[in-house]
């Protein structure tokens, strides 16, 4: 029941940082918080790296590709974007 | 001793997250809140390498290097005017991972060990729910966006009853399985009827609400990761996935907002909504059209612009052109400014990106709210590719589907230039009045070219 304090205090402070992002950064506030998402890689981590049986593992090593995308092009893109947004010289 | 440097890890990047986040707030801060997002990601992972239940690393080293092959591409080459497709793949590909663990959790615990608790069970439930529904649902708006689906709505008959039947077997189903945790078969189709719902919630909304589709899947990501927590008793992933679900559920409320739907339309999508197509008789009435070199003359005189963008824009990729006119007109004297409606395009913020690319000053970009106030007082107001958003008749004619929206009050300006392909209508498939007012001229043609053309004039 602990995880609920845990998730009601991040949707909390979550809704504080996150109503205070200026529209002009919306699209990567919304590719930063699918990179952030690729946590469920720590997951998939575990269930790859144990031995649980095969089909385990199998269904592990897709979710880790799949959680790596998000993580690496996640990352990738929302600097580039951010790089991007400049004050007038 | 390796269980409290993992817990001291996953501390560690939380934090980081949050400050991380915070840095989007402004975005001189933006790129440095990045960054350091990116090292708390590094922390959490490294720190998770060090688990006991992990034995051997080859197989993680071969999804690691998957992933990382696939994502390279799509975080350094895809071009800007490709984001909402982007990021609705990668929605797909968040929903798949965690759907998958789901799976893996349960063959683990209630196949093999032969032993769930119920809040596990239910957790797990809720994770494969949501994780379906975001990986075909996020699949069936990329293709939407891609145009490898069509981008109008596709509804049949009892279409909302079918789907609504299904939601509600599937969550039943999810109660059914914390009561009677060892029924595999139940658990197997709850992933199917997610699949299945995924498909059946998107299809029937079109091209033009996709930012809140997009918003959504953001959304159902975020849960689906925080319910793996739960499952998992993890706690970093309880706290990103709260981040992530809450603000694609807050974006989404921004977006309904911008169109004027309602909090039902939030949490279906736009569900079962059919976009009129009836009302589209554009070509009887007159307009008044103008050439590249009789606009470039009213440019010229003007002392006041203001450019409103929209999804024609990307399509066409004007906005390095764009950008460069602003410079031209700039440099003329002449003050500049980009009126910015939250849905124009086919994410929050997708004009902003381009514009950025296109390297326009951010504090050039003003929000709708803020740019109506003195749109009288501006000489020339050019619609780049926009329809629906500058559309007077969602002030005034209650029979529009599109009534009660905001738009930018271009119709307000002294003179409108219409940049558009041809007179046909816009996503919501309405006329739209603006074209055939007094002071608005239509400047026909590929938008891109339009305005090199504009720009080689004024240089003249």
């Amino acid at each position: 029941m602990f995880g609920l304090y845990i998730f009601v205090l991040a949707v909390f402070v979550g809704y504080q940082i996150i109503t205070k992002v200026p529209a002009l950064l919306h699209t990567p506030l919304m590719s930063a918080t699918n990179a952030i998402s690729g946590i469920s890689l720590v997951a998939s981590l575990v269930i790859a790296g144990g031995s649980y049986g095969k089909l385990s593992t199998i269904l592990g090593v897709i979710a880790v590709a799949a959680a790596t995308v998000n993580v690496v092009g996640g990352f990738l893109i929302t600097d580039r974007m951010l790089k991007m947004f400049k004050r007038k010289k | 001793m390796k269980l409290q440097l993992i817990y001291l890890a996953y501390f560690a990047s939380t934090v980081l997250f949050i400050v991380g986040l915070r840095g989007l707030t402004k975005p001189d801060a933006a790129r440095r809140g990045i960054i350091l997002a990116g090292v708390g990601m590094l922390v959490a992972i490294v720190g998770t390498l060090l688990h006991r239940d992990i034995i051997t690393y080859q197989w993680i080293i071969v999804g690691l290097i998957v992933g990382t092959i696939i994502g390279i591409p799509m975080g350094l080459w895809i071009p800007m005017t490709k984001m909402p497709e982007r990021i609705a793949l990668s929605h797909a590909f968040g929903g798949l991972a965690v759907a998958l663990v789901g799976v893996a959790e349960y063959i683990r615990h209630a196949v093999m060990a032969g032993h769930i608790t119920q809040f596990t069970m239910g957790a797990l439930g809720f994770e494969v729910f949501f994780g379906t529904v975001t990986f075909t649902g996020s699949l069936m708006a990329f293709g939407k966006l891609q145009g490898i689906l069509s981008g109008r709505p596709q509804t049949f008959k009892g279409q909302n009853t079918l789907t609504l039947a299904l939601l509600a077997a599937c969550l039943g189903f999810v109660v059914w399985l914390i009561f009677s945790p060892y029924l595999s078969g139940l658990f197997y189709t709850v992933v199917g009827v997610g699949l299945l719902l995924g498909i059946l919630l998107v299809v029937p909304i079109g091209g033009a609400d996709m930012p809140v589709v997009i918003c959504l899947m953001n959304s159902y990501a975020g849960l689906a990761a925080s319910a793996s927590g739960f499952a998992l008793d993890n706690n970093i992933l309880i706290i990103c996935g709260a981040l992530d679900g809450g603000s694609g559920f807050l974006l989404a409320m921004i977006m309904s907002k911008a169109m004027n739907r309602s909090f039902g339309n939030v949490l279906f999508g736009a569900f079962g909504q059919v976009e009129q197509t009836s009302a589209a008789t554009g070509g009887s009435k007159p307009v008044k059209s103008f050439t590249v070199e009789d606009a470039a003359e009213f440019l010229k005189q003007a002392s006041s612009v203001v450019i409103v963008p929209g999804y024609g824009m990307a399509v066409a990729q004007a906005q390095h052109a764009v950008g460069e006119l602003q410079e031209i007109l700039e440099k003329k004297g002449v003050e500049v400014r980009y009126a910015i409606h939250p849905v124009a395009g086919r994410m929050p913020g997708h004009m902003n990106v381009l514009l950025a690319e296109a390297s326009v000053p951010y504090d050039h970009l003003i929000e709708m709210d803020a740019i109506n106030p003195s749109m009288p007082t501006v000489d020339v107001c050019m619609v780049i590719g926009a329809n629906d958003v500058v559309n007077p008749a969602a002030r005034t004619d209650k029979s529009s589907a599109i009534y009660g929206m905001p738009i930018i009050d271009a119709d307000r300006s002294k003179m409108v230039f219409v940049l558009k392909r041809s007179m046909a209508a816009g996503f919501a498939g309405i006329d739209n009045p603006l074209f055939y007012l007094e002071n608005t001229r239509m400047v026909f043609g590929d938008a891109k070219n339009t305005i090199h053309a504009l720009n080689a004039e004024l240089k003249k």
